[in-house]
């Protein structure tokens, strides 16, 4: 290479260089020629005829996306029929001109034209896009008689997605729109492109989101034989589409529906599983929307509304909404002790009302203490000194490794949205996790008095309502867990076949036995003789049940009064429960968003989810705060 | 009054000056074919055709402006341009707004641009400095900074991804390389390299650019869907026969069996119209044009200018063969206008850019030597 430097040996390289890229021009463009030559001389005849064939255009037809139902039958998700107007751009000239003369004739609103714009630069040229959606009879009829004035305008019959519950619901269930940019890129991974033609809807959250390539369907087509001018003569075949399969849903809509009655306007979230399948029964994240704003494009002002809310209606609580537990933490922290054999149910210790580490002294909510406290009673009055002498000696990493089993701090997969990148983690705090949460070195350090509140379910505790419920769910089922899930089975619509979901359990923590039984004792002693007892007196029934209350903020040791406090810095409120039981059919988590002490806000609602779940009992309204709770109940 | 009219002349001269005849006279012939298609294409309608129309007499303009400027001044945008270009490409990397599934452009708030555009140009630019530069003590790592600066561009439009135009933006740069003087030993190196590292390529492919190259060794496995443009366009191509159907009368064309027509599968629509004489006749004029600026490279003074020159040249070359390969089915699909032909604002004024440049060069060839 070292010959780089003489001018004239460096043109006369470049002029010869040069010779070689004219040979491979020519090359090239031979090849192209010899290409026509085959195409056009050779195959002629072939092409030839394959163009009068040509005459044969084909037309997608969209299937009918999946019905979704509840575990009773109850519809949740359906298709109607109704007619569109729409004009496709490339055919229709002046587009302005169209919807002017378009207006004269059919009520088009702003919004419809607003709308048509923003389609109009998401769709290709040949594409049609409706100006008008959900046409009377006798708009249509109006149009007919004038259709001859506007090329490119036709009207078609669309089906559209509909939820007849509203708002019920609507977090688990989702929404379908139109498909957008990230949508297609979605369908291309998928490799799904041929079957979409034709659809211009898509699952954008919850379960519509989650199956989507299950309820939309398989596309059929129509071949239409066309004049010279495009215009379909008569139809030569046609591949019917495919129905989508429906989803049957663990779901029951009625208790569902309870739920979030029971709520109110208070904000927070429920989430309720079957625990011996880990079937959802309720998926509860308050306030709601209605999805059915959704499906024709959502106007912006709703969106704004929506989006602005300052109580974030589009937020999916459940599975987006990390909290501390709070108090719901002590059992789990009870079992691990068992288990890891940390503790034995008589051990008890005696309760100054505080416990001192270093020198900062950590205090229990009942002032001078509860006295001689075992395990029974550590749950049943929720003493917090218990548990601060417990954490630290167990120590963060044995409390992470356990809760981790439990399912805390990890996604739970639940079938919601495209997959599970949109739930929420929560924060399961460990050595480990700090290193990796914080850049500065003297930040990433644990430090053991970091370890104390842990054990109340507070400090960096922050877990989804979803998780808690889960981790509830594995206890009631003796330690044998199952992923929740929302869909029971997926019906297929063309043999009519039914595959369950998620038969098998997810993992087994093979709990002693006489370490769930201490525990599901003390939790059906809160709702007996401790803190969840006047939520739950005169059940007819035995519920195992713990409340708790999260710290929105710190009060640096001043008394905690909730009338003093702003609403938004009031504690959220919590209740963990399942029931019978001792054959426990539902178990549940509840948080009230600055609801104040579980047992004043939150509790009443598990009473009210578990008397319809198991006695078929309804309420009278939303479920009234307890206000009476909240002075017997210093213990929480 | 005598002088007047000699101030005129020699101001007439003067505009003149800087234009290539033979090259503007190719360029005017096909795209007047291309505007003759486009109306076909569009059913018979005005509007595209009178709006291509307008950006060629605005991409004229800017042609004429460019040949006016000495190559010195050329040299002097390379860097400027290619830096622009490139932080620009970075700003899509980062906040690109994806439209179509695609992340390749910039929103401006009142506009948005697609960087990758400006590197087609700046590319060869700042090759050509850069070998200009260290002309005289060139040395093997030379070629590896080229090689740098040309792999970072590419790899950021093939990322959006832009297949089509990341092919056009790293065929322009490795053309300057290879006349630069890259041996041929490395030459067929890298084509040894590249055969060996096909499978692997292969696993990095996106599962649709797969399907794409699948289904042009078989495009009847998907019919409805990436199969479709390619048994449509050559259905298009090989029913047009030695002479074709006559324009505008091409049946696939308006019965709207051929997709993009007036854009990437414009040759389809004048296949099936002119047959093969008329393919023919357009390939003729790409080569003629591709002839006419070789001739300027060869000609072309300083090392710069020559690299440039050459570079361009092929550049529309490869532009060409890639579209008409692609529409006849030789070629995977991917997103290539056929110059001067297809309908396109941005694509027309890059490419007369380019035309610019190349007349720039030859006006300008003898008062270097002087």
């Amino acid at each position: 290479m070292g010959d780089f430097h003489n001018p004239e040996s460096d043109l006369d390289r470049f002029r010869f260089r040069l010779g070689i890229a004219a040979l491979v021009v020519l090359l090239a463009f031979g090849t192209l020629v010899g290409r026509f030559v085959w195409l056009q001389v050779l195959q002629h005849d072939f092409y030839r005829t394959r163009a009068e064939d040509n005459r044969i255009a084909l037309i997608p037809i969209v299937p009918n996306r999946g019905v979704i139902t509840d575990r009773n039958g109850v519809v949740l998700a359906r298709n109607y029929s109704a007619y569109t107007l729409e004009i496709t751009p490339s055919l229709a000239g002046d587009l302005d001109a169209t919807i002017d003369g378009l207006a004269e004739l059919i009520d088009i609103q702003p919004k419809d034209r607003k709308r048509f714009k923003r389609l109009l630069d998401e769709a290709k040229n040949f594409e049609s896009v409706p100006i008008r959606t959900r046409l009377t009879d006798a708009e249509v009829a109006i149009f007919a008689a004038q259709r001859y004035r506007f090329p490119g305008v036709e009207v078609r019959a669309r089906l559209f997605r509909q939820y007849p519950l509203g708002p019920i619901g609507s977090h688990a269930i989702g929404y379908i729109g139109r498909i957008t940019d990230r949508d297609l890129q979605w369908i291309e991974e998928a490799d799904r492109q041929a079957n979409y033609k034709g659809t211009d809807h898509i699952g954008k959250t919850g379960l519509e989101q989650h199956y989507e390539f299950e309820l939309h369907g398989e596309t059929g087509y129509e071949e239409v034989e066309i004049d010279a001018g495009g215009r379909a003569l008569r139809s030569l075949k046609r591949i019917p589409p495919v129905s989508g399969n429906n989803l049957q849903l663990t779901l029951d809509s009625r208790l569902q529906e309870i739920t979030e009655r029971a709520f109110g306007d208070r904000k927070g979230a429920l989430v309720a599983i079957d625990p011996a399948t880990g079937g959802i029964l309720a998926l509860v994240s308050n306030p709601t929307y209605d999805p059915n704003l959704f499906v024709d494009g959502i106007t912006p002002e709703n969106w704004k509304e929506l989006n602005e809310h300052p109580d974030k209606p589009m937020i999916n609580r459940t599975i987006n909404g990390a909290y501390p537990p709070g108090s719901t933490f002590k059992p789990f922290m009870a079992l691990a002790a068992l288990e890891m054999g940390k503790r034995t149910p008589q051990q008890a210790i005696s309760d100054p009302g505080y416990f001192n580490f270093g020198n900062h002294t950590f205090r229990d909510d009942k002032k001078g203490g509860h006295g001689s406290v075992d395990m029974y009673r550590s749950i049943v009055h929720s003493c917090d000194t218990y548990y601060y002498i417990l954490a630290n000696d167990m120590g963060i990493d044995n409390i992470a490794r356990f809760m981790g089993q439990l399912g805390f701090g990890q996604r739970t997969g639940v079938d919601l949205g495209r997959d599970d990148s949109g739930e929420s983690r929560g924060v399961l705090p460990s050595q480990e996790w700090k290193r990796k949460r914080f850049k500065k070195p003297e930040q990433q350090k644990w430090y053991a008095g970091e370890t104390i509140s842990i054990g109340i379910g507070q400090g960096y505790n922050a877990y989804t309502p979803i998780q808690l419920a889960q981790a509830t769910a594995a206890v009631a089922n003796r330690g044998v867990m199952f992923r929740p899930h929302l869909v029971n089975q997926i019906i297929d619509a063309k043999t009519g076949e039914k595959r369950p979901v998620e038969p098998e359990p997810m993992r087994d923590l093979k709990l002693k036995p006489q370490n769930v039984d201490v525990i599901r004792r003390a939790m059906v002693g809160v709702n007996k003789e401790g803190t969840g007892a006047r939520a739950f007196a005169g059940a007819p029934y035995e519920a195992a049940g713990k409340t708790g209350t999260a710290q929105v903020f710190s009060l640096k040791g001043a008394d905690y009064k909730a009338h003093a406090i702003k609403k938004e810095l009031r504690d959220h409120a919590l209740f963990i429960a399942y029931a019978p039981a001792d054959k426990p059919r539902i178990a549940l988590a509840v948080l009230v968003e600055n609801g104040g002490f579980g047992a004043q806000s939150a509790a009443p609602i598990a009473r009210m989810v578990l008397d319809y779940y198991l006695l078929g009992k309804l309420p009278a309204g939303a479920a009234k705060e307890d206000v009476a709770a909240v002075e017997d109940d210093h213990e929480e | 009054m005598i002088d007047a009219v000699g101030t005129l002349k020699r101001g007439w001269h003067g505009l003149i000056a800087p234009i290539d005849f033979p090259l503007l006279l190719i360029t005017l012939a096909i795209m007047a074919v291309g505007l003759a298609t486009i109306h076909s294409a569009t059913i018979g309608g005005n509007e595209r055709m009178l709006a291509q129309a307008g950006n060629m007499g605005l991409a004229l303009v800017i042609m004429w402006l460019v040949a006016r400027l000495p190559p010195q001044k050329l040299m002097s945008f390379a860097i400027p341009l290619y830096i622009i270009g490139l932080l620009l490409l970075i700003a899509v990397f980062l906040f690109g707004t994806p439209v179509k599934g695609a992340n390749r452009w910039l929103p401006l708030g009142f506009t948005r641009i697609q960087p990758s555009e400006i590197m087609k140009i700046a590319m060869p630019l700042m090759l050509a400095w850069y070998f200009h530069k260290y002309e005289a003590t060139l040395r093997a790592r030379h070629f590896l900074v080229a090689v740098l600066l040309l792999a970072v561009p590419f790899g950021l439009i093939a990322k959006q991804p832009d297949l089509g135009t990341a092919l056009l933006v790293g065929g322009a740069g490795f053309f300057v390389i290879f006349f630069a003087g890259l041996p041929w030993k490395v030459i067929a190196g890298l084509i040894a390299v590249g055969a060996a590292a096909a499978p692997l390529l292969w696993g990095m492919l996106h599962g649709y650019q797969r399907k794409r190259i699948l289904t042009l060794i078989d495009p009847t496995t998907d019919p409805l869907g990436a199969g479709y443009h390619i048994i449509q366009s050559t259905i298009a191509i090989g029913s047009g026969g030695p002479f074709g159907k006559g324009y505008l009368n091409g049946t696939q064309t308006h019965l709207e069996f051929i997709p993009e027509k007036h854009t990437d599968f414009i040759f389809a629509v004048y296949s099936e119209e002119w047959g093969l004489l008329g393919n023919g006749l357009l390939v003729f004029l790409y080569t003629l044009l591709i002839g006419r600026g070789m001739m300027i490279a060869a000609a072309a003074p300083t090392k710069f200018s020559r690299l440039l020159a050459g570079a361009i040249t092929l550049g529309f070359f490869t532009y060409a063969f890639i579209n008409m390969g692609m529409v006849s089915g030789i070629l995977p699909v991917v997103g290539v206008p056929l110059p001067f032909m297809s309908y396109g604002g941005t694509a027309l004024v890059t490419l007369f850019l380019g035309i610019g440049i190349l007349m720039s060069i030859q006006s300008h060839r003898m008062l270097v030597k002087k």
